[in-house]
């Protein structure tokens, strides 16, 4: 099967209109989503790369971290004809490659050069700088390569120098966006809850959960630091959010009446926690932040069950965000706004099952992405394309990750029952505080 | 007493045996005699009165023991009431009406027992996300609450937490299971230790 020309192509057509309808028995906006299979072969172009001696694990990390990028039709060649010059016409016309990707050792690192098919030459080349293999920052120097090489022959942006946290037996975890380098990050005998990263990169917040009560708690990656959010330290706070500047945490507070309300703290000063949703007979939480940092989309009880709404981040305008029929749309959870600011993932229930959907914020129209089992929790990669989420498609619940633009899918190997995906930004250049 | 009146009975049967040297005698009061042994009569009188005591002392300590088992049973009823859990619907943090009764009778054993305070944890089952179901227990846990405040118990006495789907108790995707696991669970912090009944 040529996967990588399946196309899931998601419909929405008519679903803002269809919300106009009267007639109330029927799950219009549902009805409104069709999930169709389209084949569209040919249209990602083709890219090799090159065997050679050496660099073995280099080679290994970039051709994977390229395939997952889903932006290239992955050719694998023999090896022969190695060394010497790239074989342009073979490449392209025996294997229908357009890229070739050529890595050749260098003094402290590799030489990577982008070779243009079509137009015989070489497009780019640079000489990156390494770590030796069994170096801690190894893994993520050699993703950094294939983002660059991402950039250069399909000018977007990757996401492979990225990880992800998740929660597992109650412990949170980090893994690299190829499902390498699982490792623990809360100590074992804490019970950890919503976890979410900063800007940065290298720091992280997350409810540390005890006996029916919970503090937020921000833990610097690099030193190992960690700091209870002011005013976080009674009742049970959760589903924390940075803002994109990072100096501020919006988190849920459940209270004491009953209720749940979203409040702000400044991370930066840790003062100053504040309330932005009014303390009443609705639940607010989940808040994420839109990337312009001047609104707050949040799951909001206020018109029974649970929606997704909006506000700006000083607490005025709130209105509903994600179309639903009231009586008939399931209860709709978790949302997170993608990085590029198009799109708000959620997930919403179908047939008491949760599925995930996305908002497309200019149009109001909502889709939805999966089908097959339980699929919640969904978070962004860096690239605005690929969603991270916990699927028990296979049985256990797992990590996925779904390219929205193929439908795609692949699983993260990761331990036990994992809940609470969250999706680091791109982790930076060099001297990077996630080793 | 008829135990103790055949002792007697014996007794003096043989005594008599002892004497006449024929059958024994059917039962009819013994007469006690000054042909029977001085010595034994004494023996036999103090037998009796430390049999009766025995007796005495079997029946206090029964008759403690018993009370014992009721105000026992009496404490473990009322703390049974008191930790009782209660039970919700899907995705709601209504009181049913059929746990009314078991959170007015809280309500009356809290109120007889001024110093107890208790917490209130709210769970809620699986389905929802992790992160709202923390947001319902809580709401769950708190409407047991403004019930029992609405009976009259200082909200202060009472604590709520919750655990969201973190604690279920029983496992499974099944509709029974999310049923055991939608609830709020009670649980004496203080005051708890010897309970008084409520009028």
């Amino acid at each position: 099967m040529t996967r990588s020309t399946l196309l899931i192509a998601l419909l929405a057509a008519g679903a803002t209109a269809s919300l106009q309808a009267q007639n109330p028995d029927q799950n219009r906006a549902q009805d409104a989503i069709r999930i169709g299979i389209t084949y569209r072969p040919g249209t990602r172009p083709g890219l090799v790369v090159v065997p050679g001696p050496g660099l073995d694990s280099v080679r290994a990390i970039i051709q994977r971290d390229l395939d997952y990028s889903d932006q290239f039709q992955m050719i694998v060649v023999p090896m022969a004809g190695t060394g010497g010059q790239i074989n342009y016409a073979l490449y392209r016309n025996q294997f229908g490659a357009d890229h070739a990707v050529e890595l050749i050792g260098a003094p402290g690192g590799v030489q990577v050069r982008l070779h243009d098919l079509a137009a015989g030459k070489v497009r780019n080349q640079q000489t990156f700088a390494l770590p030796g293999e069994s170096a801690a920052g190894f893994r993520l120097a050699v993703h950094r390569i294939s983002d660059e090489i991402v950039r250069w022959a399909a000018s977007a942006d990757g996401y492979a120098a990225s990880r992800l946290l998740f929660l597992s037996d109650g412990r949170i975890w980090r893994i690299d966006s190829d499902g390498a380098a699982l490792t623990p990050v809360t100590p074992a005998g804490d019970h950890a809850l919503s976890n979410a990263w900063a800007p940065d990169g290298h720091r992280i917040a997350y409810t540390r959960f005890s006996e029916g009560r919970g503090a937020i708690v921000v833990e610097d990656l690099l030193t190992g630091s960690r700091t209870t959010v002011a005013g976080t330290d009674r009742d049970l706070n959760f589903s924390p959010a940075f803002s994109p500047d990072g100096r501020t945490l919006a988190y849920a507070r459940a209270e004491e009446s009953g209720a749940t309300n979203i409040f702000t703290s400044n991370v930066a000063s840790n003062c100053c926690a504040q309330r932005l949703t009014v303390k009443g007979f609705s639940d607010n939480l989940s808040p994420t932040y839109s990337p312009d940092g001047r609104r707050l989309a949040f799951v909001s009880t206020r018109s029974g069950p649970p929606q997704i709404y909006v506000m700006s981040v000083d607490g005025t305008d709130q209105e509903l965000l994600a179309p639903f029929d009231y009586g008939a749309t399931g209860p709709s959870f978790a949302p997170e706004w993608s990085p590029d600011g198009a799109n708000v993932v959620f997930h919403r229930e179908v047939s008491r099952s949760p599925q995930i959907f996305i908002f497309d914020v200019a149009s109001g129209r909502v889709k939805q992405l999966t089908s097959v089992g339980r699929n919640e929790d969904a978070t962004w990669a860096p690239d605005s394309r690929h969603i991270a989420f916990i699927s028990d498609r296979t049985g256990r619940r797992q990590v996925w990750i779904v390219d929205t633009e193929t439908g795609r899918v692949r699983q993260l190997n990761t331990p036990g029952s994992a809940r609470l995906p969250s999706w680091s930004p791109r982790l930076g250049g060099a001297g990077d505080a996630n080793p | 007493m008829k135990r103790i009146s055949g002792v007697f009975a014996l007794m003096a049967a043989t005594a008599l045996a002892a004497a006449c040297g024929g059958a024994p005698a059917p039962e009819q009061p013994a007469p006690v005699t000054s042909t029977v042994d001085s010595a034994a009569i004494r023996a036999r009188q103090r037998q009796d009165s430390i049999d009766e005591a025995n007796r005495r002392r079997a029946e206090e300590e029964a008759r403690r023991a018993a009370a014992e088992r009721d105000a026992s049973a009496a404490a473990t009823a009322l703390r049974n009431d008191m930790t009782a859990m209660i039970h919700f619907d899907y995705n709601v943090a209504d009181i049913r009406s059929q746990d009314q009764a078991a959170l007015d009778r809280k309500a009356a054993i809290m109120q007889a027992n001024t110093a107890m305070r208790i917490r209130i944890s709210g769970h809620a089952d699986e389905r929802g996300s992790d992160e709202y179901n923390l947001a319902l227990g809580n709401r769950r846990a708190a409407a047991a609450k403004r019930y029992l405040m609405n009976r009259g118990v200082d909200g202060s006495r009472i604590d709520v937490i919750s655990y969201g789907e973190e604690r279920p108790i029983a496992m499974g995707g099944t509709e029974d299971a999310y049923a055991q696991n939608r609830r709020d669970e009670f649980e004496m912090t203080a005051g708890g230790d010897s309970l008084v009944a409520p009028q």
